[in-house]
């Protein structure tokens, strides 16, 4: 789980890019809601991965005690 | 103040401005030196001299691995570089440089000067993730560490920001504001800093008895109030230095602008600490020492960014909203998400330098500055982290992070050094291993 939240932050990048890209620089209210989303996305992984860090912690523990 | 844009170009400096920097630069290790003392001072005293040595290597390697290849990577803004071409506009992307250090005599003044800069500010950044791991990392370890950022991680964006990098052109090629603006490393030190943190902190684990099984948190405090209090004097001098030599190479920012960027740095860190003070003391009913230091630092790292922009007042608002944000931080990454961070600075370095971005652009004049500085911290976020996180996991599966538990259970001076930091003292043993 931690991986793929990482593997969502570059995809959150390369929507922030795109904005740019896509729309030239008179549509700034797109461009922004574009660079916006693709925080946002970035958000969303990085929640996912400390998540997975939260579970693996959780498991390791675990492992720990029945040691 | 009216900002001064930055030019895709070095401009010549005066004779004045290059003393003026140069001194200035010769200042900025006491930064180094206090964050040095911050990471020790709140780490265990028997992992001290660990911690203090391991400062000096890290340093050392940093400089060593970025005059190698680093600086090749980096490039100046009048060095050449890659250049990719796509949708008609070119991405500069990666240095070109001469290969160690080749002709650097010879460049121009401000070329030569930048490159001090980052030298300092490549050493600065690799003590970041060192303090995070205290306790726990090894020494050679954290030197791998330091490594991979001054050669591969780090110039990629110092290269982006300050050597006419694509962050550097948005405002050229895309009409957002004077581009992405870092005048004195907010992002490349700070930010990118508490990420290599984040990922280290992550692979390495925390310390042994930190997170009981169906407990709180157990408190780990620094063991040296003295030390973490010294540290953040020192690295106020550093930080000086840092902000004016920044907004000189940077922003262009004229000689009679430099006292105002001095004052803001001054403002933002005596903010921030106020504010933490008076947070510690409403929520513990005394004011915490090393959550008002941990203030302090992330009102120095906030003002990396907005110094050369803003005004004295706006910068004594940007140091309470980060003084009140960072306590806040490092109690939530500690306790929600079970982040072992013993320096804080995942929450100073990485949120501070954040906040600091997003307030230099919000505050700009110039149209389309705030959406640089988003897409500047989208590519921070998104390809710094995943970037930082599969290099060091790569090196942990070659030199672990980690040393064992022995090296925990008896401290990592004894363990690594042979001998204790403080060995006239009786050192308390530690609950968590009864």
């Amino acid at each position: 789980m931690k991986y793929a939240g990482l593997l969502v932050l570059p995809a959150g990048f390369f929507l922030a890019l795109a904005a740019l890209v896509l729309f030239p620089a008179n549509s700034a209210g797109a461009r922004a809601g574009f660079v916006l989303c693709g925080l946002a996305v970035e958000a969303v992984g990085l929640v996912v991965a400390a998540r997975g860090h939260l579970e693996a912690q959780s498991h390791k523990a675990h492992g720990d005690d029945r040691a | 103040m009216t900002p001064a844009l930055p030019a895709l170009l070095p401009l010549p400096l005066s004779d004045a401005a290059f003393v003026l920097v140069l001194g200035l630069l010769l200042l900025a290790p006491l930064a180094l030196a206090g964050v040095a003392l911050l990471n020790t001072g709140l780490g265990r005293s028997r992992s001290a001299a660990q911690s203090l040595l391991g400062s000096l290597a890290i340093v050392a390697v940093a400089a060593i691995a970025f005059a190698l290849l680093g600086a090749t990577f980096a490039g100046t803004a009048d060095s050449p570089s890659h250049t990719l071409h796509i949708a008609g506009t070119s991405w500069n992307w990666l240095g070109a440089g001469p290969f160690f250090l080749a002709g650097l005599g010879k460049a121009s003044a401000p070329s030569q000067l930048g490159l001090l800069f980052e030298f300092l500010a490549v050493a600065l950044a690799a003590l970041i993730p060192w303090g995070s791991g205290a306790d726990r990392l090894r020494l050679t370890a954290g030197c791998a560490v330091a490594a991979v950022l001054a050669a591969l991680v780090f110039p990629l964006f110092a290269h982006w920001t300050w050597a006419n990098g694509w962050l550097a052109q948005l405002g050229l090629n895309f009409s957002l504001g004077s581009g992405f603006l870092d005048p004195a490393g907010a992002a490349s030190i700070h930010v990118l800093g508490a990420l290599c943190a984040l990922a280290v902190v992550w692979i390495a684990g925390p310390r042994k008895g930190k997170f009981p099984q169906g407990g709180f948190a157990t408190a780990m405090p620094g063991h040296n109030a003295v030390y973490i209090l010294f540290g953040c004097l020192l690295a106020l001098a550093g930080w000086l230095a840092f902000n004016v030599a920044g907004a000189v190479l940077w922003m262009h920012a004229p000689l009679a602008a430099l006292p105002v960027a001095a004052v803001n740095t001054l403002l933002s860190a005596s903010g921030a600490v106020a504010a933490t003070f008076a947070v510690t003391r409403i929520r513990f009913g005394k004011p915490d020492a090393s959550l008002c230091a941990n203030g302090w630092l992330s009102g120095l790292v906030a003002s990396s960014a907005t110094a050369a922009l803003v005004t004295p007042l706006q910068s004594l608002m940007i140091g309470l909203i980060a003084g009140v944000l960072t306590p806040l931080l490092v109690e939530v990454l500690e306790l929600a998400v079970s982040i072992d961070d013993p320096s804080g600075a995942i929450a100073v370095h990485g949120a501070g330098g954040l906040w600091g971005l997003i307030a230099a652009g919000a505050l700009a004049p110039q149209s389309g500055q705030f959406l640089a500085q988003l897409v500047g911290i989208a590519a921070l976020l998104g390809l710094g982290l995943p970037l930082v996180y599969l290099l060091f996991w790569l090196v942990n599966r070659w030199l672990p992070l980690r040393a064992d538990q022995d090296g925990e259970r008896i401290g990592m001076d004894l363990h690594e050094l042979g001998g204790g930091a403080y060995p006239e003292f009786v050192i308390h043993r530690d609950d968590s291993y009864r």
